[in-house]
């Protein structure tokens, strides 16, 4: 679903990746963990398509096509979503409108037709009921005055509305309380299927346990250094990435 | 003026976007830019007392009308345009304007739409407001302006039966003297201000809406707006008069066709609401802006102004203004009736290089008096967007309240959003907050969006339509949805 191949960006002129290579399929589910700054949510970015994300070198394929060439919407629109890991306030538009702007554009990409604004609104009723998030939020203004937890948990929301191919979540767990960690993990797992794929950033083990990812990847200084299943996991959390950082460059997963 | 500056809000150049590089690319599409080809029958270009006698006779009018005009013209000859606004033009050289044009057709006063020319009606239909009893949008009146000349007016049959005078300006100076010279210039007097004294010289149409005692207008009125000929200016002048314990909703959309010159639009509304009376004035202004280079566009120069004579009246103004090159327009409420309300809600979009400055005043006099000013202004490409308000408690405002709040919302780094409130208090136990906000759509907002699947342009329209909000729920509803069209495609090209 997934080929990331040889991949290298800068920020701002700043080189950050260098040289990922990742392949991920469908139904796979890869955990990406890794020191703080080394590239983790970059290399999400890059995936989104965002400006000022430059690809150097290497390139980028989703189900076949080139993903560097697509406007970011078009990549949510053919099936990519993300996860921020500090989404955005947009005050003035409510959560709800914009969930129904975002559903319908991507329905209308897959030849779908709009949703009506009733169906609509009990689809999203429903979500929220599901992932126990309070029916007001949906109301409120794009996590204007969201808490942290808040704010994640309505990542998953939007998630679980537009049902996308491949999901990447960058920390999604981070700043969650032990209920609300188990609550998003439940909204991941249900949405687990043998057409769908997810990349999960974390830097705990916490989130993972629930998760069972098939393969963990340690990225540092913009490289994948390490690949494993869920033992990896353990032993970070056990020893920190002071060990591998040294390790010769592992690979692909 | 004794006023005082309490704030003065600016920001400019120096917020560069991150990452994104948002600019003006492609102007955006101006749909009414087209021009219908009649001929007319108009005088030539120059201003004098020949030209003021000239306009009146061409509308019959009766001496007392002439005198009328003449003695504004004589005031306007010595004042000077203003110069306080935050706009930069070139001088306007009024001998080089024609002022007063009219389709040759309307000559002999078509006395039903059969007889009006089928072009006129093809315009208007073409701008989406069909003229035709069968076409009507049901429940909105249209008197629809043409150049200097009303071309038709609908309903007028159903709303005489209620006992509402609906008409251009003309044809009531004609059939209903007494109450023009009762109203006529009783809000915006003749030396008001520079554009409102040439306005009293040489005003060609407009309408003149009259609800008698106790009615409540069965419909919602409006006037279309459509300046045709080149090197004309407009003068519209709209007169609305509610007595006591009536209710009108009046509505004014206006458009030009696309052209390299500026043209001179300086329109007077008076209002007058009296005791327990409701005026609800609401405005969709889309004249041509000019194109992305800053060519061409109409100059907007208009003087708005309701009084709340009696007692419990209440006069509320919504503007929704994404058109003209210039922008200088303040509509404002004089609050003379004890308990009276002033209400000000506006929505001003700027884009490549149209310059607002626009706002509104509300002069406090009566006990009691309460007003809200809601301005959010919204600036895109090299534009320049100012909020100017001024807020008056006069010495017998007794607690009086106003509270105003302006908020800007900036796209892209090389526009400018500015505010300049004033406030004047003369009664220690009036109130008056102020509020103000200005904010950018950021870089990471659009992406957040478009990750969501949002267009960039979609994602532009979702954020400013949020941020308008508060103003578009004041508006009629099918006026709503035209002014978030409208918004959506002034900004079209904004984000790169
Ligand atoms: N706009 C930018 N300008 C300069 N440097 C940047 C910019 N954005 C990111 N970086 C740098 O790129 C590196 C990788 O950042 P990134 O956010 O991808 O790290 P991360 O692995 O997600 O870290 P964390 O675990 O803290 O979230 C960091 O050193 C960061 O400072
Ligand atoms: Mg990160």
């Amino acid at each position: 679903m997934l080929d990331i191949q040889n991949l290298h960006a800068t920020v701002n002129d700043k080189p950050i990746l260098n040289g990922i290579n990742l392949q991920v399929n469908a139904g796979e589910v890869h955990a990406i963990m890794g020191p703080n700054g080394s590239g983790k949510s970059t290399t999400a970015y890059v995936l989104a398509g965002r400006d000022g994300y430059d690809v150097n070198q290497g390139h980028i394929s989703f189900e076949g096509k080139n993903l560097l060439d697509m406007e970011p919407e078009i990549r949510t629109r053919a099936g990519l979503f993300l996860g921020f890991q500090y989404p955005v306030e947009i005050p003035g538009v409510s959560n709800m409108y914009m969930l129904k702007a975002a559903l319908n554009a991507i329905r209308m990409h897959r030849g779908e037709g709009e949703l009506d604004a009733i169906d609509f609104l009990q689809l999203v009723k429903q979500k929220a009921r599901e992932l126990n998030i309070d029916e007001k939020f949906l109301y409120r203004d794009v996590n204007v005055g969201f808490s942290g937890g808040e704010k994640k948990r309505n990542e998953i929301l939007q998630m679980a509305m537009l049902e996308p191919k491949l999901v990447v979540l960058d920390e999604i767990d981070s700043g969650l309380d032990i209920d609300a960690l188990k609550v998003v993990a439940d909204g991941i797992n249900a949405l687990r299927s043998p057409e769908r794929a997810f990349v999960i950033v974390t830097h705990y083990k916490r989130l993972l346990d629930y998760i069972q990812p098939d393969f963990v990847h340690v990225l540092s200084e913009g490289r994948i250094v390490k690949s494993g299943n869920i033992s990896l996991a353990d032993e970070l959390e056990e020893q920190g990435y002071g060990w591998i950082e040294t390790a010769p460059t592992g690979t692909d997963g | 003026m004794n006023t005082e500056v309490l704030a003065d809000q600016v920001v400019s150049d120096d917020t560069p976007i991150a990452n994104k590089e948002i600019h003006d690319v492609i102007g955006a599409e101006y749909a009414p830019g087209f021009v219908t080809d009649v001929e007319s029958d108009a005088l030539p270009p120059g201003l004098n007392e020949d030209v003021v006698r000239a306009i009146s006779a061409k509308k019959d009018e009766p001496e007392w009308m002439t005198e009328w005009r003449l003695k504004a013209f004589r005031i306007w000859q010595k004042m000077e345009s203003p110069d306080w606004a935050k706009v930069s033009f070139p001088p306007i050289d009024f001998q080089n304007i024609s002022y007063y044009s009219a389709p040759k057709t309307m000559k002999d006063k078509p006395k039903s739409l059969d007889e009006v020319d089928p072009k006129l009606l093809e315009t208007y239909k073409k701008l989406g407001i069909p003229l035709h009893e069968q076409e009507r949008l049901a429940g909105v009146a249209v008197d629809a302006v043409f150049d200097s000349v009303s071309v038709a007016t609908t309903f007028k049959g159903k709303l005489a039966d209620a006992g509402v005078i609906f008409c251009p300006i003309s044809e009531a100076i004609r059939d209903h003297p007494d109450l023009v010279k009762q109203y006529l210039g009783s809000v915006v007097s003749l030396s008001d201000n520079f554009f409102s004294a040439l306005n009293s010289a040489v005003f060609s149409d407009g309408s003149f809406v009259f609800i008698p005692k106790g009615v409540r207008c069965p419909m919602e009125l409006s006037t279309y707006f459509r300046i045709n000929a080149s090197n004309t200016g407009q003068f519209e002048r709209t007169l609305i008069i509610a007595e006591d314990s009536s209710h009108v909703s009046y509505l004014e959309g206006c458009t030009a066709p696309m052209r390299d010159e500026n043209q001179l639009h300086a329109a007077v509304v008076e209002l007058v609401a009296l005791d327990d009376a409701e005026i609800k004035y609401s405005t969709v202004q889309n004249w041509y802006p000019g194109d992305e280079n800053g060519k061409g566009g109409i100059y907007n120069f208009v003087t708005k102004r309701g009084e709340c004579r009696g007692n419990n009246s209440k006069i509320s103004w919504t503007q929704v203004e994404t058109g003209s090159a210039i922008t200088w327009k303040y509509p404002s409420c004089v609050l003379t009736g004890d308990n009276s309300i002033g209400e000000f809600y506006s929505v001003a979009v700027t884009n490549n290089f149209q310059q607002a400055d626009t706002g509104s005043k509300m002069i406090h006099i009566g006990k009691n008096t309460s007003s809200t000013i809601i301005s959010k202004g919204i600036s895109a490409g090299k534009s320049q967007s100012s909020y100017r308000g001024l807020v008056k408690m006069m010495k017998h405002a007794e607690n009086a309240r106003n509270f105003t709040q302006c908020d800007s919302l900036l796209i892209g780094d090389k526009c400018g959003a500015h505010t300049f409130p004033y406030i004047e208090v003369r009664q220690p136990s009036s109130t008056v907050e102020h509020e103000a906000s200005t904010s950018k759509i950021g870089e990471d907002q659009l992406f957040y969006l478009q990750q969501r699947g949002i267009s960039a342009e979609d994602a532009v329209s979702l954020i400013v339509n949020g941020f308008c909000k508060e103003v578009f729920k004041e508006l009629p509803m099918e006026f709503a949805v035209e002014a978030q069209a409208l918004l959506g495609i002034s900004l079209e090209g904004s984000v790169g």
